[in-house]
């Protein structure tokens, strides 16, 4: 009797919410750490970035319209695809990381409620950070939130995961529509991901999932002018990090640092306010 | 998008100006202010000399005479200054609990009323702008600042961020010459309430207010070292924020120089907000209440000779309503006081230096050979010290220069639209995003424009309003973070996560 062969899957991105190569056609080659064949994985190209940021403005455009409520709802929506898919999930997990079947499965179900944690925030987020202002005089002034666009962010390189949902969410769940740089080393995760966003109720463009090497994406990313935000939240290299930083300043780009150089920040103000502008209306009153 | 037909001026408008009544002059004495004929720096709460014992003049820019000397800090000072702030913050200012912090800024916001009237002349006299914006705009809006910021200080647990806050360290800031002590106000007082300890630069052109706030610090009895103000021109600036010793750099400036300073600090720890330059759209509809329209286009540019970072530098009217808009507008104009800073009837003062007012004229002449149409007021201009007429510039199309780019100076442009789309299209066509007034008595349209604007802040049937509690900043090339309210806090803030 014939062994039967696995149907490996091809490793696709997902730009303008389809899976699909970059179109430079180029793969790198990824190993597991026992050093045995583990996929060939897309490397994205200068062209695949601007490709996913056009289809991450069109995405704002829409994702930034659908009521905040619905966003919740969305993403609860892609926690429970990801739920499904636990198990194919903690097995992708642990053979990027070298963990046990058991620490990916406990890793796995924490980013699955990390998800449904900031769903959660879309349609609180508004309230938490707006305000009245008292000011004197027949005038009424009050501020607040707008997400602030196209957020370009960089995922950890060693938490294949968590660091995903991590980089991904607090963008998406202040209304951004964001274009996210899997990690590198350890990108099959975010690719189930990918997978998993593509089939969820986001609009096109909302989330675009690129994989490839570091060092040649970030600069154009950080480079591009329609990117509102750059979060080099997973940036291990400082030299990366600040060569993306002097290319950011040229169009006074918001930059968020890389996540060794914030102060013991984790979910705090960058998952609140890292994405967001704040607006202050003024109005006369008066007969 | 359609092309909007360029507005032509009706040849029959007087180039002169219709007859004014006569007023008196009503000259504020200088007498209450004691202006020093040198001034040191100010650090580790005692004046100190320049280490290299340079100084350079200030002028004051209505009559271009010298108003006193300002030291030039040299790199040694900006150690020195730095360092004592490090010092202050590790000892003296850590030592001060919140509630302490409070009343001594309650105590600044209290003396600057008391020494009003002095800070008021001196500011008019080094700026050049009118009695009236200084005394009813620039003064009390600083100590309003310092008065809401003293009541955060011990606070900061409520102020609604998602962890345990604790301040930054030393935050160097490099203020502007348009509002002086209104941008120390905005810097100095969050910084202060939040536990930092700061080093100062005021702009080369205006420190007057600067150096008389040192001596509130010393009746204030604000501890030696918290605030330290250095004096000089940009090179000062540039080795201030670039210093190793500095935790968080606060710009108020031109894009052009926050652009270098974002490159500077990148691969730094500093934290960094940027708020600089702008084009704002004054945005008026058809359906708009048109003499509180002109009121407020007029305001928005001529306030403060248009030395504004949010000034409502381009008017963008409804087509329909252009041509006898822009009449009344030019009729409101001519009435325009110009001249002296000092006399309360002055609308308009001076342009704050000869480099701005040339920069300015250049804009200009530059606007009219690109084809634009200019009007000004036929008014006499004084021969000494810097001015510039209000100025009018119509016929512009969005693409032209003049329309995108930030003059600084009371210079409005003008640009027609046809439909609510078009005109937050022509409202966003710019790098810039700081502010827009939109004009119109019909209340959802007024909102349904404000939510499309990219703009930080948006004035509905007003314009140029400001208050401490009332966030201020802008999107895009206009900068990043905000000043005033809760989110002028975040700054000067460390969150930490809650485990």
């Amino acid at each position: 009797m014939t062994l039967r062969a696995a149907v490996p899957k091809t490793a696709l991105m997902l730009v303008n919410g389809r899976l699909t190569q970059s179109e430079s056609t180029r793969t790198y080659e990824l190993s597991l750490p026992d050093g045995s064949f583990a996929g060939n994985v897309c490397q994205a190209s200068r062209k695949d970035v601007r490709d996913a940021v056009r289809a991450a403005r069109a995405g704002y455009k829409a994702w930034s319209g659908v009521p905040a409520a619905q966003r919740t709802r969305t993403l609860y929506r892609v926690a429970e695809l990801l739920e499904e898919r636990t198990g194919v999930l903690a097995e992708e997990v642990a053979r990027a990381e070298g963990i046990s079947r058991e620490s990916a499965n406990t890793q796995v179900g924490e980013a699955i409620d990390r998800v449904v944690w900031f769903a959660g925030w879309c349609d609180k987020m508004v309230q938490v950070l707006s305000s009245t202002n008292p000011v004197p005089g027949p005038y009424s002034s009050s501020s607040g939130p707008v997400p602030a666009g196209v957020a370009a962010v960089v995922a950890p390189n060693q938490s294949s995961l968590l660091g995903l949902v991590d980089a991904v969410l607090p963008a998406l769940s202040s209304g951004c529509s964001v274009v996210a740089l899997a990690s590198e080393d350890r990108p099959f995760p975010a690719i189930t991901v990918a997978e998993v966003l593509a089939t969820a109720d986001l609009p096109p463009g909302a989330v675009n999932v690129l994989t490839g090497v570091a060092g040649e994406l970030v600069p154009v990313l950080a480079a591009h002018a329609d990117v509102d935000v750059l979060d080099l939240w997973g940036v291990e290299s400082s030299d990366l990090a600040r060569e993306a930083e002097v290319l950011a300043a040229e169009t006074l780009t918001r930059v968020l640092p890389p996540h060794h150089r914030t102060h013991r920040e984790g979910r705090s103000s960058r998952t609140l306010r890292g994405f967001v502008e704040t607006r202050t209306v003024w109005s006369s009153v008066g007969k | 998008m359609s092309k909007a037909s360029p507005t032509t001026i009706p040849a029959s408008l007087p180039a002169s100006p219709p007859a004014v009544w006569e007023y008196a002059p009503a000259l504020e004495s200088s007498d209450v202010v004691s202006i020093a004929p040198s001034y040191d720096l100010f650090i580790d709460g005692e004046m100190q000399a320049p280490s290299s014992g340079e100084y350079f003049t200030s002028l004051n820019p209505a009559t271009g005479e010298s108003v006193t000397q300002f030291a030039h800090a040299s790199v040694e000072d900006v150690d020195r200054a730095v360092a004592t702030a490090r010092r202050a913050f590790e000892g003296a200012w850590s030592a001060v609990s919140p509630a302490e912090r409070a009343k001594c800024l309650f105590r600044i916001a209290r003396l600057l009323s008391e020494r009003s009237k002095e800070f008021v002349v001196a500011e008019t006299i080094d700026n050049g702008k009118p009695i009236r914006e200084t005394r009813d705009v620039d003064i009390p809006l600083a100590i309003g600042h310092f008065a809401y910021y003293a009541g955060w200080a011990d606070k900061l647990e409520w102020a609604g961020f998602p962890g345990a806050t604790r301040p930054v360290g030393v935050a160097a800031q490099v203020i502007p010459w348009n509002f002086p002590l209104l941008m120390l106000a905005w810097k100095v007082a969050p910084a202060l309430a939040c536990g930092n300890t700061v080093v100062l630069k005021p702009a080369e052109t205006t420190s007057l207010t600067a150096l008389l706030f040192a001596d509130v610090c010393r009746q204030a009895g604000v501890p030696d070292g918290v605030v330290n103000i250095i004096t000089g021109p940009g090179d000062v600036g540039r080795t201030l924020v670039a210093h190793p010793g500095v935790d968080k750099v606060a710009f108020t400036g031109s894009t052009e120089v926050g652009r270098q300073i974002a490159r500077a600090l990148a691969g730094t720890r500093k934290r960094l907000t940027l708020e600089l330059g702008g084009k704002g759209a004054n945005i008026v509809f058809d359906d708009a209440a048109v003499d509180e329209a002109v009121e407020g286009v007029v305001r928005g540019i001529f306030f403060n000779q248009g030395h504004v970072c949010c000034a409502g530098s381009r008017l963008v009217v409804q087509e329909s309503i252009a041509e006898e808009f822009l009449s009344r507008l030019q009729s409101r104009t001519s009435l325009l006081r110009v001249g002296n800073p000092l006399d309360k009837n002055t609308d308009v003062g001076a342009i704050n230096s000869s480099e701005q007012l040339s920069r300015i004229a250049r804009m200009c002449d530059a606007a009219e050979s690109a084809g634009a149409v200019r009007w000004s007021p036929g008014i006499a201009l004084p021969d000494e010290g810097n001015w510039f007429a209000p100025t009018i510039l119509s016929g512009v199309s969005t693409s032209d220069r003049i329309a995108r780019e930030e003059v600084f100076g009371p210079v409005l442009s003008v640009v027609t639209f046809r439909t609510p789309e078009e005109a937050v299209s022509i409202a966003n066509a710019t790098p810039y995003g700081l502010a827009c007034g939109v004009w119109t008595d019909k209340g959802a349209k007024a909102a349904w424009v404000a939510d499309r604007l990219s703009s930080g802040v948006v004035w509905t049937n007003t314009y140029n309003l400001f208050d401490p509690s009332s966030p201020f900043g802008g999107f895009r090339e206009s900068g990043y973070g905000r000043e005033g309210g809760v989110p002028g806090l975040e700054a000067y803030l460390n969150v930490e996560e809650t485990p």
